[in-house]
This record gives structure tokens, sequence and C-alpha cells, in this order.
């Protein structure tokens, strides 16, 4: 197998790994590399400044704003997201008793579940930002109206308009569309789960709950863990920005009083509003400190004796 | 009714429901285990059946809204938002079509996922092919350097991206954005099919290359057919990924003449709502959405296993 063995293999790597590097790895280095410049973007010169970017970023309100936004996106949304996606995913897999002679099924229709519970997965984020943005309109969104329909029509929260409920506004709307892709990775996760397990158990008097934590959930560690790194990921990352951008007032997006502001947002406001491309690219190194943190908190907080079975 | 369906076979010899026991199947030995657990089971199957069909509707609810909208007037959008079209206005659709260019972003979009979508499972698939089953120095190094491109978050890189692409003069053409997907793609693409590579069996990749087959050839006639389900998990993945990105083409891509789909949908969002053409708004939405929904309804056991291939062990 020697002869020409490395030509193949330089063959192989060499288109993959150039467009990788070009547009891919080099474009980060310089990104980490500009942090530390006075760069506007606008013209090709630029001097090192050192820190200085780092430390007015430091002092920086909108940032500290945005960055706690963040942080409660990469926590909360996992929560809420993966704690519904787990009890739905238990429900349709397990939550059954007894029917067609199996020990544990999922609940009548529990097919059909699965099916419409992924709709929001294959559309764009774009769609779905827009979709709720009109939902949420206070004047004749459809939200609203309905509160109207059913005699309530005396609350009519603004909404993406009001500073308070603005962010909830944008989180729902994020888990609504990511639920279903967890709700069937952890099926996917819980079918592999030996049947005898539960018979085991439900011969020993298990209920649910005790069936849950003390048999799925362990056995679905690992799944429940990269499920919460990249929910994390994508809290922080490109959908988040995609969901604000589209649906929040302002400028640019944010929010009224930067109430939705999130780090991608700001990275991309600074980096092609007002010449300070350098210092979008400090945020830019903050928020990926960020979501490197996030990725080890959770492995180091998840990590348990692997089960094997 | 839903809420009831499992109660009478769930809790067999259970006191005051002996019918439908008797008539469940008898398969096993273990049928009397879970006493005790009928009321505080019942609360249970009614709650959570409720959440599961609450759920349901939430997810729903927002998309025929959708496609009801896209049939109606302007003013019966805003007057009765929850009712029925009076009649199917069809023009909202065309309007949409052909005026607000609907039409130009769905055909820029086939390009690019087209483009992209090849070159990211060929050149994929070639490089995590060497990096599964060749020894060579340095491999470790590439696979990690591919990986590792999992966590980058894609906004940090886009300055500096744009103006690599300004400098070769891709900024807002296709072939550009066509091979910067290829380039985000590649870390996940890479990752899932080395690990797929891995696991197909080396004796008939040998077999053909003792029967005097070039690498190149065993690659692309023996192991690029074996990987075929591989190919299309990740092929999925990547399509649904490369059809809804947002993020690139907005920076990368600011030409009105060449906007994808999803920029496209915003574009028409600012301008049809200065306009106040919700209906041609909501018709541009739903045909964006369908094509996606009907692939998955008719695929839908593929495109779940293709998403969930990479993340189950």
């Amino acid at each position: 197998m020697q002869h020409g063995k490395y030509r193949f293999i330089a063959g192989f790597l060499v288109v993959p790994l150039a467009l990788y590097a070009l547009f891919v790895i080099w474009p980060f280095i310089q990104a980490i590399f500009y942090s530390f410049t006075n760069w506007t973007g606008l013209s090709p010169e630029f001097k090192m400044i050192g820190l200085d970017n780092y430390s007015r970023m430091l002092e920086d309100d909108v940032f500290w704003k945005a960055l706690q936004h963040s942080l409660v996106f990469a926590v909360v949304l996992p929560l809420v997201t993966i704690g519904l996606a787990l009890f739905f995913a238990f429900m349709i897999n397990v939550g059954g008793r007894r029917r067609k002679g199996a020990a544990v099924t999922g609940v009548r229709g529990s097919g059909f579940y699965k099916i419409v519970y992924f709709f929001p997965q294959v559309l764009s984020i774009a769609i779905v930002a827009l979709l709720f943005k009109f939902a949420y309109n206070p004047s004749d969104g459809a939200i609203n109206s309905a509160l109207k329909a059913v005699g309530l029509g005396s609350i009519q929260p603004e909404w993406l308009g009001d500073p308070d409920l603005a962010l909830i506004c944008v989180m729902v709307v994020l888990v609504w569309s990511t639920v279903g892709f967890f709700v069937v990775l952890f099926s996917a996760g819980m079918a592999s789960i030996p049947r005898d397990f539960y018979e085991a158990a439900l011969l020993d008097g298990a209920n649910r709950f005790t069936t849950f934590f003390r048999i799925t959930l362990p056995l679905l560690w690992d799944t429940v863990q990269s499920g919460w790194i990249y929910m994390g990921i994508l809290a922080l990352g490109a959908e988040s920005f995609a969901v604000v951008h589209i649906m929040t007032v302002g400028p640019s997006g944010g929010g009224p009083d930067y109430s939705t502001i999130v780090l991608p947002l700001y990275v991309y406001q600074k980096a092609f509003g007002p010449g300070q491309a350098a210092y979008a690219t400090t945020i830019g190194v903050a928020l990926l400190l960020v979501t490197l943190l996030f990725a080890a908190v959770v492995m180091r907080l998840g990590r348990r004796e692997r089960l094997e079975f | 009714m839903k809420t009831t369906d499992t109660i009478p076979e769930g809790v067999a010899g259970d006191g005051p429901e002996p019918a439908p026991a008797a008539t469940a199947p008898e398969r096993e030995g273990s049928r009397s285990a879970p006493a005790a657990e009928k009321g505080e089971g019942q609360v249970l199957n009614v709650f959570s059946h409720g959440m599961l069909i609450l759920w349901a509707f939430m997810v729903v609810i927002p998309l025929l809204w959708a496609v009801m909208s896209s049939f109606k007037t302007d003013k019966a959008i805003f007057t009765e938002p929850w009712s029925l079209p009076d009649k199917l206005h069809f023009e909202n659709w065309s309007r949409a079509w052909t005026e607000a260019h609907m039409s130009d972003y769905f055909l820029n979009t086939v390009m690019v996922v087209g483009g992209s979508l090849a070159g990211t499972l060929l050149l994929g698939s070639m490089a995590a092919y060497v990096l599964a089953r060749f020894e060579f120095p340095g491999n470790r190094f590439i696979y990690f350097l591919f990986i590792g491109g999992m966590s980058f978050p894609v906004i940090l890189a886009l300055v500096p991206l744009f103006y690599v692409l300004q400098n070769m003069s891709m900024l807002n053409t296709l072939h550009g954005l066509i091979l910067v997907y290829i380039a985000y793609s590649l870390p996940f693409t890479v990752f899932f099919l080395t690990a797929f590579f891995r696991t197909l069996p080396s004796s008939v990749a040998e077999a053909a290359f003792v029967d005097g087959a070039s690498h190149t050839r065993t690659f692309f006639q023996v192991m690029l057919p074996m990987a075929k389900p591989g190919l299309i998990s990740v092929g999925i993945f990547n399509f649904l990924g490369q059809w809804n990105q947002y993020l690139l083409p907005t920076v990368l891509n600011t030409d009105p003449e060449r906007k994808v789909l999803s920029q496209g949908l915003v574009q028409l969002a600012v301008s049809q709502g200065y306009k106040g053409d919700y209906s041609g708004l909501m018709a541009g939405l739903v045909m964006a959405m369908l094509p996606v929904l009907a692939a998955y309804i008719i695929f839908q056991r593929q495109v779940v296993a293709g998403l969930t291939a990479g993340a189950v062990k």
C-alpha cells in the first residue's frame, strides 16, 4: 500500500485544507491580531496599541449589558430547552405503559408528536424570527389580537417594545425553534437503552419519576451533555444573532435601550457600523472566551463515571 | 379520551377496572408489576398528555397562522387575524413571487446550496477518508485543526473574512459564498465522516488495491459508494444548515441581485413593511417555508436519522 501513498494523501488534503485555512483559520488568527490594533476597517492603516481595546471594553457599559444577556442566554436557554425536551422525549418513548404487550412504550400518538415537534428545526431562523416579530406586534399582532378575542383586551403588552419583556420574548422564540431537535435527539438516545432495564425497574415497583431519574437520565447523560454544549454554543452564537437582529427594533437591532443586545450582535454592530473594526474583534475575542469557558464548565460539571451498557 | 387511554391496560389487576385488562394481550408473566400507581398515574397522564398536546399546538398554530394570512387581504390580517380568509387571495403569492423577487432569491439559494453541498460532500469525504484510514505525520494535528472549527464563533472571523473575500474580488458573488459555505461546513463534515470511514471494513479497500486499483480509484469506486449512508446523513445536515444560513450572506453578499432566501425575506420584511404589504410578505414567508417542510415530511426518517446520527453514540 506504500506506492504513491503520500502523493495521494497530499492530493486529497490540499484543496479542503487550503479552503479551510483561507476562509476559517486565517480570518480567526487575523481577528485576534486585530484586537491589539487601532484598525478602523475603513483604511488599511493601523498600528499596534496593545491592550487598549481590552481596557476600553471593560469600561463599555453596552459590552457589559451584552455579556450579561449572552450569559443569561447560555444558562437559561439550555436549561429550559433541554428540560422541556427531556420531559417530552420521556413521555414519547417511555411514558406509555403496557401497550402492545411491551413493558415500556411511548404514549399514544408519539410518532405524530415527534414529527410535528421537529417542524421548527427545518425552518430558517430568519423565517421563525420574522413570523414571531409579526405575532408580537403590539397594535395588530396575532398574540395581542388573541388576547382581545378571549376577553383579555386589557392586557396588551408591548412585547418586543417593552425593555423588560423583550429579552424574554426573544428567548421564547429560540426555545420554540429548538425544543423539537432535542426531543428527537433524546428519543434516539432513549431508544438505545435496553428494555430489560425498564422491565426490571417496573417489577420492583418503580414509578415514572424513579424510572426517569434512576434509569433514563443516567444512561442518557452523554447525549444530554453534548446537547447542552450544542445549545449553549447556539445561544451564544449565530442563532441568537439572527433572532435579535431580525426581531428587535433600534437602529440595527438590539431593542429599546439595548435591552436585547447580545455579544454577537454587538460585534456585528461595531464591525459593520461606525468604523471600529478592531474594537469589534476585541469583543469577538471576548465572545470566543465565553464560549470556550462555557464548554469547559459544562464538561467539568457534567463529568461523572461513564455508564456502559 | 387521549388522557385516559393508557390506564385500563396500564394497571392490570388494580381493582375496579376489570374488562379491559382481560382483553389485553397476555404476552408476559410480569403483568402485575406497578400497583398503587393509579392515582398518581392518572394525574400525571392528564398533565403530561396535556403538555404534549399543548406543545404540538404551539408549534403548529404559528405556521398555520402564516399560511392563513398569506391568503388574506392586508385589512383582514389586521382586523381579524384569527379568522379564515374570505376567499383565497392567490394574488398575494404571485405578487411575492415576481414583484418581491422571491423567484430570484429562490434561484440564488438553489445555486449556492447546490454548489456548496456538492463541494462540501466531495472535499469533506476526501479529507475524512485520508484522515481516517492513512497513517502519516501530522494526521492528528490536521484532524484537530478541522474539528476545532466547530467551537469557533463565526461572528469573530467575519470582519477579516470580509476583507479576504474583498481582496480576492469574491465579495457579493455566488461562487465566493459557495466557497465560504464549504469552508465553514468542513469541520462537522470531516468530524462526522472520519468516524464513519473508520467503521467501514478495510478488507474491501485492500482487495481493490491488490487488484490493481489506484488509491484514487479505490476511493471513488469502492469506498465512496460504501459510505453512502454517512454521506446522506451529513448531506441532510449540511443542506438544512446552508439553506437556512443567515449570518454569512448578510455580511458577505449585500448585492440585492444575489440575495439568498433568508436575507431576501428580511429585506422583504423591511420594504413591504413600509409599503404595508403584509399579505405579500406572508406569502413570501410561506413560500420559503413550504419546500423544506414538505421535504421534511416526505423524508422524515432520513432527516431525523441524519441530524441525530452525529450526536448519539
